[in-house]
């Protein structure tokens, strides 16, 4: 199925979690922030939110700014 | 030197500084070291699936105090959306508010920013609001919960220096908040100005990561910094239209 992440398709297995995509794509939960369909995901529900067709996740960092 | 507060929180230094731009981010750590930084702002972007490692927290110590931007946001909403996930991110209630819809000087919308300052304040974070200096917006901001008030020097990157001036002394004679003079100031001799006037601190980026060399930089806006401060708070001296001399006029060797 298709989500869209960071504004991109994506094409990802059924049933994969968010916290699954994130291992998948190398990511150090640690250090990101995660909005779901809108909403502000904690941490420890990443493994709650099982991905859906047409899902928007966005997956954000800090970098230097001013 | 002083300590400022802002939001319950005392602070070590009235140098801010910004992360952006520098060549690597290992660099952001001996700037911050040679700078004696307590406040430094970072941005929040979308991640970068190629380079997933990327990471600008690695270079900042926990001493420090982060004050993630709202750089991105062009209306109050964005910079809410913004500003929560930044909190999110498990990295503090320090938000500057920073509301830009205008590409080519890149200069805030205040009447964004204010919306922007009425929600976060009301939501328990410590705004600061990056503004355009103009008197009664911001009484507004302070009255909506703004902790501090950032008025631009010259528009953003430009290392212009203090082309506001005039309206940055009239925020700080008027507002009861620290007045933060960020953007546009280029050299040490202008933050140590603006310090001189009775600016409560200063961010400065731009002006480090462009220099020869961003670590003696650093270290130059960190003593400029706090010789203004010193001197503000010793009182200058007052300026006369004619000269007045230094040494006795009597005594004379003829």
């Amino acid at each position: 199925m298709i989500i869209f992440l960071n504004g991109e398709k994506c094409i990802v297995v059924e049933n994969t979690t968010v916290l699954d995509l994130l291992i998948q794509k190398n990511i150090d939960v640690d250090t990101i922030v995660v909005e779901h369909n809108a909403k502000i995901l904690q941490r420890e529900n990443f493994s709650q939110i099982t991905l859906c067709e047409n899902d928007v996740l966005e997956v954000l960092r800090f970098v230097g700014g001013g | 030197m002083d300590a400022l507060t802002i939001g319950n929180k005392k602070l070590k230094s009235r140098f801010f500084v910004g992360t952006g731009k520098f060549s690597n981010d290992a660099m952001v750590a001996d700037v911050l070291k040679a700078s004696g930084a307590d406040v430094v702002t970072v941005a929040l972007r979308r991640m970068n699936f190629k380079n997933p490692e990327q990471n600008i927290l690695n270079y900042i110590s926990d001493e420090h105090t982060l004050m993630p931007n709202t750089s991105g946001a062009r209306n109050a909403e964005e910079a809410v959306r913004i500003a929560r996930l930044a909190r999110a991110a498990g990295c503090g209630n320090w938000i500057k508010i920073e509301v830009i819809s205008d590409s080519k000087y890149l200069l805030p919308d205040n009447d964004e920013t204010l919306k922007a300052v009425d929600m976060l304040a009301r939501e328990g974070f410590v705004a600061l609001a990056y503004m355009s200096p103009d008197l009664m917006a911001a009484r507004r901001m302070r009255d909506a919960g703004a902790e501090a008030i950032m008025p631009l020097g010259a528009p953003i990157g430009t290392n212009k220096g203090l082309r506001t001036k005039e309206l940055i002394q009239i925020l700080i004679n008027e507002i009861d908040l620290p007045i933060v003079v960020d953007a546009g100031i280029g050299k040490p001799s202008e933050a140590a100005e603006a310090m001189e006037m009775g600016a409560a601190a200063v961010l400065v980026n731009t002006a480090l990561a462009t220099a020869g060399n961003p670590v003696m930089m650093a270290k130059a806006f960190s003593k400029a910094v706090e010789a203004g401060r010193l001197a503000y708070l010793s009182g200058t001296g007052a300026v006369s239209e004619y000269a007045a001399p230094s040494s006795p006029l009597t005594g004379f060797l003829r």
